[in-house]
């Protein structure tokens, strides 16, 4: 009776997370405008989608963005969490709730605050007010997944390099780059994913002339849903679920790895 | 002996520039007036009606958005404790995918299905039922919202709820109680921190939002978002729009402070 | 046996919490030394100083009658076994090993000769391509060990490397220590809090206790003659009582006389306060009468070889504790006997800090 129950619930909940993007999937072969009739087979929307200029502009945007974000954050993370290891827990408890912030703030509030210290510096918004606006809120994302990598054991295992002879460079290289790696790896694709996904810092801190795919399909539904909307919705989870799947596989193929 | 204090310095920098000057420049904005000085008036405009109607809308959908979210999200987390490792892998992923999607696609499916002449209604008189107005209403912005950020609650929720052991409960049992009060005495209680993180993840966007409610309420149903945003992005008052985020602000931090009070952890469970 | 390492007068502390009191210790060439101590004792920080992980406030640090108090951690002839083996988790067993050959820039050749003969000293023979978290705790123990001593260090500093292991692989190990130690013909320095460990395998044990050395000897001067009360606590159950020197070589007892073989001579004049230690397993037991002393029997616990039991005083004062092979009821009366000379006379402390002073001095 509960595992009835169970699985009946896990079925409600499938539909109603997948029906809607279901919905979008089919309306985006629609031969048809409306979203209300089916005319039959088309990829006339995949057309308009590739074709359109903007488009092409602010997928180009949204990943140049995401790849620069990410990578400074990582940088600018990593140093961090090495750097405040060497602090007092006082001042380091500080930095780290500031640290903090831009990830427990509401987006909007990050959003206005980043877009008036540009007006307030006269720093024309465009591409690069957007990259620093991305990097603000993901080196948090980096701090977070590189700091619980470095601990005491990291500590140990510096030691017994240094012991063995190695210069705190090389140990620094060998021994803790590789422990402190799956944790650059993963703030680095956080990062990525958190830049890729942004629609409202963007949104504030964006200049008229440039847009990432979010902004543009913003303005475009404000103005009026066009089916190539569709079609972009078809390619983003279809991505998203290739990406996943692979991602889990490759899991799955460590983890039996690991078992032997 | 890894460390090197100096290794932190760009990131001061960026903290100074990124977060401190920005948050500090709201704080300067919302305290001047158009002309210059010092004013209290952009805080009181929140007693303005429009604005005090915008907030009160704001804090009432954002509410019911989360506490419908956690009684979706509770037992969805209960199943995937109880399920097989292969399958709970399984679930969590079909979970996970459409977080992967951009909320903004996320949000127009709802408007393709609901509008006057979208998906559901086609259907409804295709089966010869009448035409229901269901966009633009203050429902349509809850179900965008608990459509967004359901995910959101379900994976803390299950974050904790799967680290409860199971010896907890075979004695909790042991000791004679009930289901019921196994739930509400021991698994209830080992939940919370994660039921902290999941309202906290989805009560302040979903009080802050402009978006779900500009696209599902059609631009006639103002949350303090939309108030907020109109007066940085069309009417171009920052002094204003600033003033207004401050007491929004307010009530953020509020909400933290009082979810705070629950979890003891201190929100290591945030992400 | 030729001085290898020396420290002298070292204080050490951290935030104000002095761990290291002026610690004066010497290590000989080939010598096993053990500093024996609860946690929070300063062992680990004196051996954190020799290794290079630490610089003394105060004092300074010699080895071979070098000094190099303020040598870094990799220029030093010294490595360590570390609490918990500190092996690199992304590498393979042999790179472990590799390792410090590696950082010098050895042919790969000897690299590989060296990685078999150390691991067939550590009977762990083809393990090389093992990943460590395939190995079970005394495997990487051993692997620890072989990553160390392929450097060929003078002196082979181990963090309580047996701390993590079960009891009989413990054992086990102690014999493989010493045994290794042989064949390497090297100086080991030992920290544990064990005192089994520390009694069987030491050539000379180092007591320690909030920062002070508070004897050092070897195992069976540590065992049968503990300076006082601390130490004798620490290296095995014993009865510790109060007593009084009532003649020359007579120490009473709860009121009872008992000859001991330490008098004026040895500093316990007639009329001194004194700390008696007598161990459980000297205490004979004889018909009830027939003794020094009688007691009943309140508790009786077998252990494995022996009985360990609990002997009340007569007139309730005192309870003795008890070895014995023989078997005895709970509620018996018996009859008690010790031979003089496993009467240990201590001096009475007049507080805990004073008496690690005193025994500094």
């Amino acid at each position: 009776m509960r595992k009835i129950f169970g699985r009946v619930y896990v079925v409600i909940i499938m539909l109603f997370l997948y029906l809607p993007i279901l919905a979008l999937i089919v309306l985006s072969f629609n031969e048809a405008k409306s979203m209300s009739v089916w005319k039959g087979f088309s990829l006339r929307w995949y057309e308009e989608l590739f074709h359109s200029k903007l488009m092409v502009q602010a997928i180009a945007n949204t990943f140049s963005i995401a790849i620069l974000a990410a990578l400074i954050a990582t940088i600018i993370g990593t140093l961090a969490v090495l750097g405040l290891a060497a602090m007092k827990p006082r001042t380091e408890t500080v930095l780290m709730g500031f640290n903090n912030i831009p990830m427990l703030n509401a987006d909007i509030v990050t959003g206005i605050a980043l877009m008036l210290f540009f007006l307030m510096f006269h720093w024309p918004r465009g591409y690069l007010t957007v990259l620093f606006s991305h990097t603000v809120f993901c080196i948090p994302y980096v701090i977070l997944s590189v700091k619980p990598r470095l601990n005491k054991n990291t500590d140990k295992l510096f030691e017994a390099a240094l012991d063995l002879g190695a210069s705190e460079r090389y140990a620094f290289r060998k021994i803790v780059l590789p422990e402190l790696r799956p944790g650059i790896m993963s703030g680095f694709l956080l990062s990525f994913t958190m830049s890729v996904d942004d629609f409202i810092i963007t949104y504030f801190t964006r200049g008229a002339g440039i847009n990432t795919i979010s902004t543009l399909i913003y303005s475009q539904v404000k103005v009026g849903i066009r089916p190539s909307l569709f079609a972009l919705s078809t390619i983003v989870f279809v991505t998203a679920l290739v990406v996943l799947v692979a991602v889990n596989l490759r899991q799955k193929r460590i983890d039996a790895k690991q078992a032997y | 002996m890894i460390a090197k204090k100096r290794f932190a310095v760009p990131f001061i920098i960026w903290i100074i520039a990124g977060t401190v000057i920005p948050l500090a420049s709201i704080a300067y904005y919302g305290f001047t007036s158009r002309s210059g000085g010092f004013t209290f008036a952009n805080i009181t405009a929140m007693f303005q009606h429009d604005h005090m109607q915008a907030l009160g809308l704001s804090l009432l959908l954002a509410l019911i958005s989360t506490v419908i979210c956690l009684v979706l999200a509770f037992p969805m987390a209960m199943v995937l404790r109880g399920s097989k490792y292969g399958k709970q892998g399984f679930l969590i992923f079909v979970i996970i995918l459409p977080m992967w999607m951009n909320f903004l696609l996320r949000t127009m499916a709802w408007q393709v299905l609901l509008e006057r002449q979208g998906v559901i209604n086609s259907i409804l008189v295709a089966m010869g039922l009448p035409r229901q107005e269901m966009m633009n209403t203050p429902g349509a912005i809850v179900l965008g919202m608990v459509y967004d950020f359901l995910p959101f609650m379900i994976l803390p929720i299950y974050n904790t709820v799967s680290k409860i052991d199971n010896h907890l409960i075979e004695a909790s049992y042991d000791l004679g109680a009930s289901r019921v009060k196994t739930f509400t005495s021991v698994v209830l209680p080992l939940s919370v921190p994660g039921i902290v993180s999941g309202v906290t993840m989805v009560f302040i966007p979903a009080l802050t939002t402009f978006v779900i409610s500009n696209m599902l309420g059609g631009g006639k149903i103002n949350l303090i978002g939309n108030i907020i945003e109109q007066e940085f992005t069309v009417n171009s008052n920052w002094y204003l729009g600033s003033g207004l985020s401050l007491v929004m602000m307010v009530f953020i931090i509020a909400s933290m402070l009082l979810l705070q009070k629950f979890d003891k952890t201190g929100g290591e469970n945030l992400i | 046996m030729s001085e290898l390492i020396r420290l002298e007068s070292i204080v050490k502390s951290f935030d104000d919490t002095v761990v290291l009191n002026g610690i004066n210790l010497s290590v000989a060439e080939n010598e096993f030394v053990t500093l024996l101590g609860p946690s929070g004792c300063g062992k680990t920080t004196t051996l954190r100083i020799i290794g290079g992980f630490e610089r003394p406030d105060e004092g300074r640090v010699f080895f071979d009658g070098k000094d190099i108090t303020n040598m870094p951690a990799n220029q030093r002839p010294v490595n360590t076994v570390f609490q918990n083996y500190a092996l690199f988790p992304h590498m393979t067993v042999g790179e472990n090993i590799a390792f410090s050959m590696r950082v010098r820039n050895k042919p790969e050749s000897y690299i590989k000769d060296k990685i078999k003969y150390a691991l067939k000293l550590v009977n762990l023979d083809g393990f090389d391509g093992r990943r460590i978290d395939q190995l079970s705790g005394g495997q990487q123990q051993r692997i620890a060990m072989a990553r160390a001593i392929v450097n060929e260090p003078r002196v082979l500093l181990l963090d309580e490397p047996l701390g993590a292991l079960d009891l009989k692989l413990r054992q086990e190990m102690q014999y493989e220590l010493v045994r290794l130690k042989k064949e390497l013909g090297i100086t080991f320095l030992y920290i544990t809090h064990d005192q089994e460990e520390a009694l069987t395998m030491s050539d000379k044990v180092v007591v320690m206790n909030e920062g002070y050395i508070q004897q050092e000897g070897t195992p069976e001067q540590i065992y049968d003659e503990p300076v006082n009360a601390f130490v004798a606590d620490f290296i095995g159950d014993s009865n510790i009582l109060p007593g009084q020197m009532t003649d020359e070589k007579l120490v009473r007892i709860n009121g009872v006389d008992y000859p001991c073989i330490d008098g004026t001579e040895q500093g316990f004049p007639p009329g001194r306060l004194v700390d008696v230690v007598i161990r459980p397993e000297d205490i004979d037991i004889l018909p009830y009468g027939q003794g020094q002393f009688n007691g009943t029997i309140i508790s009786k616990l077998f252990i494995g070889v022996h009985y360990e039991m609990l002997v009340q005083s007569e007139d309730g004062n005192i309870e003795w504790l008890l070895q014995n092979y023989d078997q005895h009821d709970v509620g018996e009366k018996i009859g008690m006997k010790v031979d003089p000379e496993n009467i240990q006379i201590m001096h009475k402390p007049k507080s805990e800090a004073e008496s690690a002073r005193e025994l500094d001095l």
